[in-house]
């Protein structure tokens, strides 16, 4: 992976543990480990980059998906439903694990109908989404502190490990 | 007395078998007297057969031999001196018998006198008798009595003189009447003297056998030697100066008195052992000195036995031997016991050296595997700062710089790499031996790798040479073999040629190259497994042939001033050796000092079955390059000249046409100054690893590669990828079109992205792809209509259906559509959110081929690619 300097192992050390507990809790899964592989030197910070985007993203979706199930007098499960797949697909892609499993959950229970689910559903869906993006806030913190004491990547250890 | 005698001579010979001092042996029998224990022999039957003796011989034992005179005499005193003492004491009883006799003769003739001279009184004799005469001739004859009577006639004068002559004759009647009475006593004690005198010497008559006596003794003693020695397991005997049996007790015998007696253990018994006992028989005889040993015999007639053997010699009253005594004990048991126990005990001896040994081995091993991994661990650790710094310094190389400063910083990166060099090549050493390092099985091409690991060590190729067909194997290793054998080739090599060269020998037992490399694709389809050699030649200064076998050790360098010269930490053939062995290959080297030398190595390696659809382009190319390379089958050249000055970029572009013929290829060695650049172009050549990164990418863009014939490859390249089908990905979301993209890129794969259903359908018409990968929820349109409509297309050839289903799509030429007309059937992929199977059907009810479930993974992706791509 990537190098380190002296300093950066206590950081290194410390997004580990930080890491593997969120594994451990299945928050994340594997999909994550794959992103963090698709990040070389020529896009150093794929892997904040994308889950930036995702909370951009997804906040909107959460959005939506509150305004229409407090929405009384509609009830527009196609839409709930699309956007529901898209958070799953998105959460799936950048491998929150946790998320997309109450997203399933959801879209059941938007196809039965069953608005005080959704309502019970929605509300811990906000609560997972907020404690990744806690967590993987945290995360890219250490990395970025890791990064600016690095300063650098050394590719050609890389494949030598 | 010749019985006695005869006795006597049986009882020494039995006695001169016990070994000790003689005047003790007769004590030694303890024999209890007869009469009291007569019973307890009484019961036992004793066997006297087993003794044989030869009586001639024991009287010349008893004769000559010290021993037995000296013991005969004994008993002869003894006997002796009973004997006198018994005629001693006779004598003395004789003695007073014969006193008293005299005494009662003398006593006798007086009366006789006394009685005479009274007759002559009485028969009127008249010669006149005075009393006084006859008193005074009875005085002088017996004076003792004359005093006693005396007494007497004192007394009977009294009387006499009392009386008168009258009363005389009736006196002396009285008188006769009591001597006749006294004479009756004496005869009568006469008598009974005499009868004590005929007892006595009937006594004596039968006190006169104390011989046999002894001989009655010495038998019961002989009779308890029988009994004690009835079971006993022992041999007794004697043999005369000749070593003949002379007389031999055997409980068990097994030949009869004529067998042996006279004569030797030779002429009795054959076979192992007698020789060995009879030998030992004679040192004893003449050496004179008693002695035991054990002898195992192994004879006809009582088998294999071990015999403890005793032998004395016996000498003569003048201290000559005259023969030995023998005696010998059966111990076969108890020696087959004690070598059993012998056995035992050095095995278990053995076993427990063999145990510590182990034990020893066992905590070496483990120390050793401790201590490697520590170093890798250790290794691993120093590494990864210290790839920290060197990465910095190569940062700080691209600012700007002065002089001093660059060369500085130059010292530092190469010391750098040095150091990591070292720490790499430790690190894979104890991963191979610590049984960690693992081989990974790639496709790779030989020659391929063999140009990537010339230019990292030249830095400069003006040749290609591809190779075609593939083979299996861990591509990364071999090349580092090869780098470490290329490497110490051209650092050993100041003019001259470094030559490698790669045959497919059939079998690693026979090096004889078979074929060349061009044939390697008719051999592939018959065999799976090839083996490969490869030479790595060079003109350098050589080995000494001394420096050989320790060559492949670690930390070794053919000497001292080779490693001042030359540097390197002396670990990379021994690495090389290892892992060339690893792949279950081997690893040579033959050397001629000042001349050169060959290492060669053959590594066994698989061959994929069949060639696979994504390979046809390369094989492609392959052939173009062959033809340029025309029959340069299997060995390139690179010659190169002691250093000249100008570096690696000028003598790329002008210094080298005068040396560029045929296949040889002029190359400069480096400058320290160009090891920077070096470095660089070896790290930008990584992804070499990867023939599929390799096909679309420039190898080193910005490496100071000038390479005429590579660039013609480039074109070629270029065409095909022109040629390459594009894929289309229709996803809406952000993130997933990131994640996707960012994969395809690392899969090398160009990409277009659409965002709904709409798009897609005007993409596919505008655009001819090889693939789609279709999300099945989107805003707009969702994948499945998208994927019907364009499947109708293909069907009819016009968009009706999408025309209708409201998509706006683009006027095109009628000219291009009637070209696209015989579209083959575009291979579609569903993206889906959830993996239910109803989903899945749906999908290819809607003419969909395939269905990733996100997350889409490499993996996916990677198989998606390889099914659908042509």
């Amino acid at each position: 992976m990537c190098l380190l300097g002296f300093g950066a192992v206590r950081l290194r050390t410390d997004m580990n543990r930080l890491l593997s507990l969120l594994f451990h809790q299945g928050v994340l899964d594997e999909q994550f480990l794959q992103l963090q592989h698709l990040q070389d030197q020529t896009s150093p910070n794929f892997v904040s980059d994308v889950v930036t985007i995702y909370f951009h993203e997804s906040e909107k979706l959460l959005r939506n998906l509150r305004t229409l199930l407090l929405d009384k007098e509609i009830w527009d499960y196609v839409k709930l439903g699309i956007h529901l797949n898209q958070l799953m697909g998105s959460s799936s892609s950048i491998g929150a694990k946790r998320v997309r499993n109450i997203c399933a959950a959801f879209r059941a229970a938007v196809e039965q109908n069953n608005r005080p689910a959704c309502m019970r559903a929605l509300e811990v869906l906000e609560h997972e989404y907020c404690y990744l993006k806690n967590k993987l806030h945290e995360l890219f913190q250490m990395e970025q502190q890791r990064v600016l004491g690095d300063a650098v990547r050394y590719p050609g250890v890389v494949h030598q490990q | 007395m010749e019985d006695d005698n005869a006795e006597d001579m049986e009882v020494e010979a039995l006695s001169s078998m016990w070994p000790e001092d003689i005047d003790a042996a007769g004590k030694k029998f303890n024999v209890e007297t007869p009469g009291a224990d007569q019973d307890l022999l009484e019961d036992v039957t004793i066997i006297e057969e087993p003794t044989i003796v030869d009586f001639k011989r024991l009287l010349e034992l008893t004769n000559y031999s010290e021993k037995g005179s000296s013991q005969l005499s004994y008993l002869v005193k003894n006997w002796e001196w009973k004997q006198e003492n018994a005629v001693r004491l006779l004598r003395e009883e004789l003695e007073t018998l014969s006193k008293q006799q005299q005494e009662v003769e003398l006593k006798k003739l007086e009366i006789l006198e006394e009685h005479r001279f009274e007759d002559a009184s009485y028969g009127g004799d008249k010669r006149p008798i005075s009393i006084l005469d006859e008193v005074y001739e009875i005085v002088p004859d017996v004076p003792n009595p004359k005093r006693r009577n005396d007494v007497i006639y004192q007394g009977q004068r009294l009387e006499i003189d009392g009386e008168d002559d009258t009363e005389t004759v009736k006196y002396w009647k009285q008188r006769a009447l009591n001597l006749e009475t006294l004479l009756q006593l004496s005869i009568n004690r006469e008598q009974i003297l005499m009868e004590k005198l005929e007892e006595s010497i009937e006594k004596l008559k039968k006190q006169s056998s104390p011989v046999e006596e002894l001989s009655q003794i010495l038998k019961r003693a002989d009779n308890f030697l029988h009994f004690v020695l009835q079971n006993a397991p022992v041999v007794i005997g004697h043999q005369d100066k000749e070593l003949r049996y002379r007389f031999i007790y055997n409980h068990f015998p097994s030949l009869g008195e004529q067998d042996i007696i006279g004569k030797t253990d030779v002429e009795i018994f054959k076979g192992g052992g007698v020789k060995e006992s009879q030998d030992f028989k004679r040192e004893v005889l003449e050496k004179g000195l008693p002695g035991k040993r054990e002898i195992t015999f192994e004879t006809e007639l009582f088998g294999a036995k071990t015999f403890l053997i005793y032998v004395e010699p016996v000498f003569s009253k003048a201290g000559e031997t005259i023969g030995v005594n023998y005696m010998g004990m059966e111990i076969t048991d108890q020696v087959r016991r004690r070598e059993k126990m012998a056995k035992l005990r050095e095995e278990s001896a053995v076993q427990k050296a063999r145990e510590t040994e182990l034990n020893k081995t066992i905590h070496i091993t483990e120390e050793t595997m401790r201590a490697k991994q520590m170093l890798a661990t250790m290794s691993h650790e120093i590494r990864s700062p210290l790839s920290g710094v060197v990465s910095m310094a190569e940062i700080l190389s691209t600012t700007r710089l002065d002089k001093d400063q660059k060369q500085l910083l130059s010292v530092m990166l190469s010391s750098g790499d040095l150091v990591l060099q070292l720490i790499n090549d430790i690190l894979d050493l104890s991963k191979v031996e610590s049984g960690v390092m693992k081989l990974e099985a790639t496709k790779f091409r030989p020659r391929e790798v063999i140009k990537h690991v010339l230019q990292t060590a030249a830095a400069s190729l003006k040749k290609m040479l591809i190779l075609e067909g593939h083979i299996i194997g861990d591509v990364l290793r071999i090349r580092q073999i090869l780098t470490n054998l290329i490497s110490n080739a051209v650092k050993f090599t100041h003019e001259g040629k470094v030559k490698i060269d790669l045959y497919i020998i059939a079998d690693p037992c026979s090096e004889a190259r078979q074929k060349p490399d061009i044939d390697m694709d008719e051999s592939e389809s018959q065999e799976t497994v090839v083996w490969i050699r490869c030479d790595v030649q060079d003109t350098g200064i050589g080995i000494p042939e001394t420096a050989l076998p320790s060559l492949f050790k670690k930390y070794m360098q053919a000497g001292a001033d080779t490693a001042r010269k030359y540097g390197g930490t002396g670990l990379g053939l021994a690495i090389c050796k290892q892992l060339v062995e690893l792949m279950g290959g081997r690893l040579t080297v033959s050397s001629k000092e000042h001349c050169g030398s060959t290492f060669t190595f053959i590594l066994p390696h698989k061959v994929p079955h069949s060639s696979e659809s994504s390979d046809e382009t390369d094989e492609f190319k392959d052939m173009d390059d062959n033809s340029s390379t025309e029959d340069d089958d299997n060995c390139g050249f690179f010659q190169f000249k002691p250093r000249t000055l100008g570096s690696l970029f000028s003598s790329n572009g002008t210094g080298r046409a005068p040396e560029l013929t045929g296949h040889e290829i002029g190359l400069e060695k480096c400058n320290p100054e160009n090891n920077i650049t070096k470095d660089a172009g070896s790290d930008q050549g990584r992804p070499f690893h990867d023939p599929c990164i390799k096909k679309n990418r420039p190898l080193n863009p910005d490496a100071p590669r000038v390479n005429s014939n590579g660039n013609s490859g480039n074109v070629v390249e270029k065409c095909k990828l022109l040629v390459r089908p594009k894929i289309l990905l229709v996803e809406d979301h952000v993130v997933n079109v990131m994640v996707a993209k960012r994969m395809m890129r690392q899969l090398n794969q160009d990409m277009d992205v659409v965002n709904n259903g709409v798009e897609a359908v005007r993409a596919y018409q505008r655009c001819d792809y090889g693939l789609i990968f279709m999300d099945v929820c989107m805003p707009v349109m969702d994948g499945l209509q998208a994927t019907r409509l364009i499947r109708s297309y293909e069907n009819s050839g016009n968009w009706d259906e999408a025309r209708l289903a409201g998509v706006e799509l683009h006027d095109l030429p009628s000219g291009d559509q009637i070209i696209k007309e015989p579209r083959r059937r575009i291979p579609i992929i569903a993206m889906t959110a959830n993996a239910m199977s109803e989903s899945a059907e749906e999908c290819f009810a809607n003419g969909m081929d395939s269905f990733i479930t996100k997350p889409v993974t490499l993996q996916n992706l990677k198989q998606c690619l390889e099914q659908y791509l042509p």
